[in-house]
């Protein structure tokens, strides 16, 4: 007998919704990437088919420094807070269910709940108070903040691979004559692996295209491609800004496509 | 001083959790398990067969009592330093290895050198027939190859004491019969004490030197197959492994008198109100006039190939299964209801514990 459970595929009009929901979604990113072919300045017209958006973007010497921020940025933000979040994920998974249990989950997650901007503005008067009092000036606070807020992205694929790991694994290591340490770094942490390299790359993702909180962070001279395109449209807005959205789009698709390759359950 | 015991339990305890929910797991649990002998923990689910395995790898540490190793106590050192392996119930391959990579694990942490570790590996690969498979990952390999992978990893090591938890239930009968003689021969080709667990009771008495039969936490009786199958200690033995049939008497020496007043003969001389078990292949069809024979009534018949069971009540209604020999042709004049008469074999009636 075919069982009849509630299904929302079923509902009336699901398909035109969903359909919908996609256009909203994708119609925008395409106007976007349409555009940056576009020779005219202004967006209402449309001049010839041409690549010198990408040119003059390439040339400028702002867009790469800012480039190149960002990405040193990500990439230590990706690194420290992918490993806290796999010792956080290490030691909520590896033990019995204890009290307080929930409270330690909200804690490590907590970018994820509270605002932005006030994260932001918290940051910004911690670290304006510790600039002030030493003189330091460096990208170490970017990084620091980053991090903090990529750790709920790097703790969720961290501890599902963890939680669908057979903790049998590391008894049977321990009974092969493996020390606690040779377990982790033999059995753990490679089985563990895809979960770490997908949480290490939604971290980067997201750091890349952080604004709010890099912008009340940053000191002088400290842009970011995205709080640099911030600034750019105060000014004047040149498809140049749809040429440099679009290449960061394509390096978010790229690593997005792996983390979904890597946190398919078949593997 | 006899020969040494591979392991040894002295009064071990073992409970989970605490206070009114806490479950006892192992209750005074003493066993002497010889070097080089195939030993059997045989009892049903939840009986603590899986605990004290445990105890003996040193997953667990016991509430109470003592593990020894060859003499030496072992009772607080952590698995990894125990010559002791294990194969478990669900292989707990790693997935990330490839066949030959997990059975030399074992040697790796050990330290062993390289070259001792190759030939090593070479060597199991070829006492389980898995020469062909050594670089596929363990993914890739059917059940019973999976299960000689697991056996070649925990044998890899040379221990002392090789565990096995109910290695055998994951297979098929077929594959299962294959296998239950596949570890005999590993055992003797290799001279590593086995202890073995199973529910299992068949599995427990075609391959066992001896076997230990545990229930509630409680080993009931140590002994071989036949020790246990035919002077079984109380009830529980006697009814756990095999069948069989229980009378009620009042015991006077070697006599004891049924409830329905007939008299049999015991091996052993007691007194008193008394439990008595015969097995139903002891249990002989005779005729009615035959001297010590007890007055019956045939009250089912159920056919098994070569056995048919044959259900009787005695003169006061006490029911009796005796296994008699399929007759060649026609029913030999048993059928239900009819008159019969039952002799128990010399020697089989034995007197049980509760
Ligand atoms: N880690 C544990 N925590 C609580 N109770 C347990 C634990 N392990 C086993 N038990 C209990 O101990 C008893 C014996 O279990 P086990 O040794 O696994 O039995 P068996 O292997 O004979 O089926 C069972 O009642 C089981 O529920
Ligand atoms: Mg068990």
């Amino acid at each position: 007998m075919a069982e009849r459970r509630f299904s929302a595929t079923r509902l009336p009009g699901f398909a035109t919704i969903a359909m919908l929901a996609f256009l909203a979604l994708y119609i925008p990113i395409l106007t976007l990437v349409v555009y940056s072919f576009n020779s005219e300045v202004t967006m209402g017209n449309w001049g010839d088919l041409t690549l010198a958006w990408y040119g003059k973007a390439w040339a400028n010497a702002d867009v790469k420094d800012a480039t190149l921020r960002s990405l040193t940025i990500a990439g230590l933000a990706a690194v420290i807070s992918t490993t806290l979040a796999t010792m956080a994920a290490l030691g909520t998974t590896r033990r019995r269910a204890f009290k307080g249990q929930t409270f330690i989950y909200v804690m490590i997650n907590q970018p994820l709940m509270v605002p932005e901007i006030v994260t932001a503005v918290a940051l910004m008067i911690l670290f304006g108070l510790i600039k002030t009092v030493t003189g330091v000036h460096g990208l170490g606070y970017l990084v620091l903040a980053h991090s903090a807020f990529c750790i709920p992205f790097a703790y969720l694929p961290i501890r599902a691979r963890l939680e669908g790991m057979d903790l049998t694994l590391e008894t049977a290591a321990a009974d092969l004559y493996a020390s606690a340490w040779a377990t982790f770094r033999r059995v753990t942490l490679p089985i563990l692996m895809p979960g770490v390299i997908a949480g290490a790359m939604l971290a980067f993702v997201v750091s890349l295209d952080d604004v709010v909180i890099t912008e009340f962070v940053k000191s002088a001279g400290q842009d970011t491609l995205p709080t640099y395109m911030l600034g750019q449209m105060r000014r004047q807005l040149t498809p140049e800004i749809n040429a440099i959205s679009t290449g960061l789009l394509l390096v978010t698709v790229a690593m997005l496509t792996a983390f979904f390759l890597l946190t398919r359950k078949n593997d | 001083m006899t020969a040494k015991n591979a392991i040894e339990a002295r009064n071990v305890v073992k409970a989970f959790g605490q206070g009114d929910t806490a479950v006892r797991a192992l209750d005074d649990v003493s066993v002497e398990i010889r070097q080089g002998e195939f030993f059997t923990l045989l009892g049903p689910s939840g009986c603590g067969k899986t605990t004290l395995l445990r105890l003996i790898a040193g997953f667990e540490m016991p509430t109470d009592g003592l593990i020894l190793l060859d003499g030496q106590d072992i009772t607080y050192l952590p698995p990894n330093k125990r010559p002791v392996n294990t194969v478990f119930q669900s292989y707990a391959l790693f997935p990330h290895l490839t066949v030959a990579q997990n059975i030399s694990f074992g040697l790796e942490m050990m330290g062993k050198p390289r070259a001792e570790i190759a030939a090593r590996t070479e060597k199991m690969l070829a006492l389980v027939k898995l020469e062909a498979m050594a670089g596929r990952k363990t993914s890739q390999l059917s059940g019973g190859q999976q299960q000689r992978v697991a056996l070649a990893r925990a044998l890899a090591p040379q221990p002392k004491v090789l565990l096995l938890d109910e290695p055998l239930s994951a297979l098929d009968l077929k594959l299962r019969q294959a296998m239950q003689i596949e570890l005999k021969r590993l055992q003797q080709e290799t001279g590593i004490t086995f202890v073995f667990v199973t529910h299992d009771q068949e599995e427990a008495l075609t391959m066992s030197d001896r076997i230990g039969v545990m229930s509630n936490g409680k080993l009931q009786q140590v002994g071989t197959a036949k020790e246990i199958y035919t002077t079984p200690k109380n009830r529980f033995v006697a009814s756990f492994i095999g069948e069989t049939n229980f009378l009620a008497a009042k015991a006077d020496g070697t006599k004891a008198r049924l409830a329905s007043g007939d008299v049999v003969d015991l091996a052993v001389p007691v007194s008193g109100d008394v439990t008595l078990t015969v097995r139903p292949e002891q249990v002989r069809l005779a005729s009615a006039n035959e001297p010590g024979a007890l007055p019956a009534t045939i009250t089912n018949l159920v056919y098994f190939g070569t056995d048919t069971h044959v259900h009787l009540a005695l003169s006061d209604g006490t029911e009796v299964t005796a296994r008699v020999q399929s007759p060649a042709t026609g029913d030999a004049g048993l059928e239900k209801g009819a008159k019969a008469a039952i002799r128990f074999a010399p020697g089989a009636v034995q007197v049980v514990g509760d």
